[in-house]
């Protein structure tokens, strides 16, 4: 195996002591100290309740941390758990950390998990995030059991999640993908997710690995690889989706890793893509979706005034990239005042799919036009704040729902200035 | 006397044959040059203008802003006037070495002077085609980064990186050319210089609580996160 290259000598060689495996855990580091123990406990204790006669390992690749988190990885023992859990293992549960090359990037850590899956020949295998602080040890179940016993070979998470969290997901990355692949997979950008061995040594290699940069985004990039591949794709409901206190400045790395890696994607894919018509749900194990609907605290007025400033600054970027109607409709609705502000469905749909042909035609800098997103997505979500501050559950997913439809109803859009535009 | 005088102007007449017999061979040689460097200088100019079409030249050139000035100028495209710059260069070029053939003494000197020339012109107009595409990169790049900073002013601040930028190009342009050196170096300095004191003068005066505002974030973390959260939901 060519990619077994990147990998140490040393990892080598602990992956060899191990032997062949039937569960394979991964989980990508990178100075997560305050929470990669209790994950690390989580997964063992789901490991032993679910799994306890199959043999299993975890690998920690990890980007180089400074704070001592591989430590941390293979310091947890079964022992720790003892006293609280009542669990017995039947089974040695090896922990093996190893520290890859490039610095920080998803990208190098899921091809480490991937290789090692591979050379271990594991039966089922998973992936968890290390922030993940409410991780329970359902999850582990949940993720793996579909693929170990049921035969699929892509298990997307689905979260119960603060009504206004994920927005990006709802108001793109869901609809989008849905509408163009023709899948409905609520969560195609996964921080948790389970693979089958065959699914992941195709991804190995099969994905431009040097081309790829550190790999910003790979989740995304493996979710749309399994759809394309004719992949058995399921989803299974964990439980709550810790909320992460974000900045503003992390809009812009977040659309780059999330909306550049599915803009990217869709240049490759449009064979597959432009035939798609409608969506279908796949099997979900659990709840499909779940909201809170506690009271968050945002700041509505900055996020329009954001969105208006970026119109009105950004004029010549967006002409170079919008239709003069889609950039004058903007320019309407910038000036109107809070209460009668309205960053309709249909705009939204309009101008994200003009982002793509632009993105595919590299009309300015690729990473410009990402960065160019970012006040209009701004302006979407005070809109969607504004429809949905008082709704229920129900009625946020119907409008979620109608959104969804909307970038189905206008994928005939994007296939048009695709193939026209200049 | 009268037949000294028929015998000059037999002489003169005499001379005046010679050497129009001396150079009309050359002659002919300068015209065939010409027109075989016409038809060649026609051919480069129509692949090269194939070349660029395919290379969709003027979509670059568009993002360089350079196209911009050209219509604004009454210039044709950007395509068509690279194009048409490299037919005259060209078919100058065998003009003046059909010249050189001619063997007119000062010419040689000139004509030799403008082959070392080319060089020179055609480095120089690389560098302001590079550099109006970085100045348009990197303004477009301050703006966005501006604006999603929620920076006031962002449109000032890309305009000064492009400012900079051009002016900085021009100068290396001048300088390539050998043209005014030493009152391009100056009046380089002068404006870089003006550029400079008259930024510092703003953003100290003009920017004062600005200034302020940002050394309070800067330092006073809890008051920046704060606000930060507030104002942002996690998109993933």
């Amino acid at each position: 195996m060519e990619d077994e290259t990147f990998l140490t000598d040393d990892f080598l060689r602990q992956l060899i002591n191990v032997g062949e495996v039937d569960i394979l855990v991964g989980l990508p580091t990178h100075n997560n100290a305050k929470t990669v123990g209790s994950v690390v406990q989580t997964i063992r204790s789901g490991i032993l309740r679910g799994f306890p006669r199959e043999r299993a390992v975890i690998i920690n690749a990890d980007g180089g941390s400074r704070d001592g988190t591989p430590e941390l990885v293979t310091g947890v023992s079964i022992d720790d758990m003892r006293p609280t859990t009542n669990l017995n293992a039947l089974r040695t549960l090896h922990s093996i950390s190893t520290t890859y090359a490039n610095g920080a990037g998803s990208g190098a850590a899921l091809r480490t998990i991937l290789a090692a899956a591979e050379l271990l020949r594991a039966k089922a295998c998973i992936v968890i995030s290390p922030e993940s602080a409410r991780i329970e040890p359902e999850w582990i179940s949940n993720l793996l059991r579909p693929i170990y016993r049921d035969g699929f070979d892509l298990v997307a998470p689905t979260y119960r999640r603060q009504k206004f969290d994920g927005l990006l997901m709802t108001n793109l990355l869901y609809p989008m993908v849905r509408a163009l692949y023709g899948v409905r997979i609520r969560e195609a950008y996964m921080p948790e997710f389970g693979f089958s061995n065959r699914l992941g040594s195709r991804f190995l290699a099969q994905n431009g690995w040097n081309e790829s940069g550190n790999g910003a985004g790979i989740e995304l990039r493996f979710t749309l690889a399994a759809i394309t591949g004719g992949c058995r794709i399921c989803q299974s409901f964990l439980g709550e989706k810790e909320h992460i206190e974000r900045r503003a400045a992390d809009l812009v790395p977040t659309l780059r890793q999330t909306v550049g890696v599915l803009f990217s994607k869709l240049e490759s894919d449009f064979s597959v893509w432009s035939t798609v018509s409608g969506s279908r749900p796949v099997p979900t194990i659990g709840s499909e979706h779940e909201l809170l609907l506690d009271p968050m605290r945002v700041n509505r007025k900055r996020l329009r005034e954001m969105f208006s400033t970026g119109v009105a600054e950004l004029e010549s970027v967006f002409r170079s990239i919008l239709s003069p109607s889609t950039v004058g409709e903007l320019q309407r609705i910038a000036r109107l005042g809070e209460e009668q502000f309205q960053y309709s469905a249909e705009l939204w749909v309009r101008t994200v799919y003009e982002f793509a042909a632009a993105y595919q035609k590299s009309v300015i800098s690729r990473d410009h036009i990402i960065q160019a997103l970012a006040p209009l997505f701004r302006g979407r979500v005070f809109t969607f704040l504004m429809e949905n501050r008082s709704a229920s559950a129900n009625e946020i997913e119907n409008n979620i729902e109608g959104l969804c439809l909307e970038f189905e109803r206008l994928k005939p859009y994007l296939v048009e200035i695709w193939k026209s535009r200049e | 006397m009268r037949e000294m005088i028929v015998s000059e102007l037999t002489q003169a007449l005499h001379d005046l044959a010679r050497g129009f017999a001396h150079y009309l061979p050359r002659l002919i040689v300068m015209l065939i040059l010409a027109f075989i460097g016409w038809v060649i200088a026609y051919v480069v100019k129509v692949i090269l203008r194939s070349i660029l079409q395919l290379i969709k030249f003027d979509k670059l050139s568009e993002n360089t802003g350079a196209s911009q000035l050209l219509s604004k100028a009454a210039l044709p495209t950007a395509t068509e006037v690279v194009s048409r710059f490299v037919f005259w260069v060209t078919w100058l070029g065998f003009v003046l070495t059909g010249v050189s053939v001619l063997g007119i003494l000062g010419l040689q000197e000139e004509i030799a002077r403008f082959f070392l020339f080319l060089p020179h012109l055609f480095v120089a107009m690389f560098v302001l085609f590079v550099g109006l595409l970085a100045a348009s990169f990197f303004s477009r790049a301050a703006l966005l980064a501006a604006v999603n900073a929620n920076m006031p002013s962002a449109r000032i601040i890309s305009l000064a990186v492009r400012s900079i930028i051009i002016v900085f190009v021009f100068s290396i342009v001048f300088e390539e050319l050998g043209l005014a050196e030493q009152t391009m170096l100056v009046a380089f300095g002068i404006a870089f210089g003006a550029l400079m004191l008259g930024l510092a003068i703003a953003f100290g005066f003009g920017g004062r609580e600005l200034a302020q505002r940002f050394l309070e974030e800067k330092f006073v973390r809890g008051r920046k996160e704060q606000n930060e959260n507030e104002d942002e939901l996690s998109p993933l």
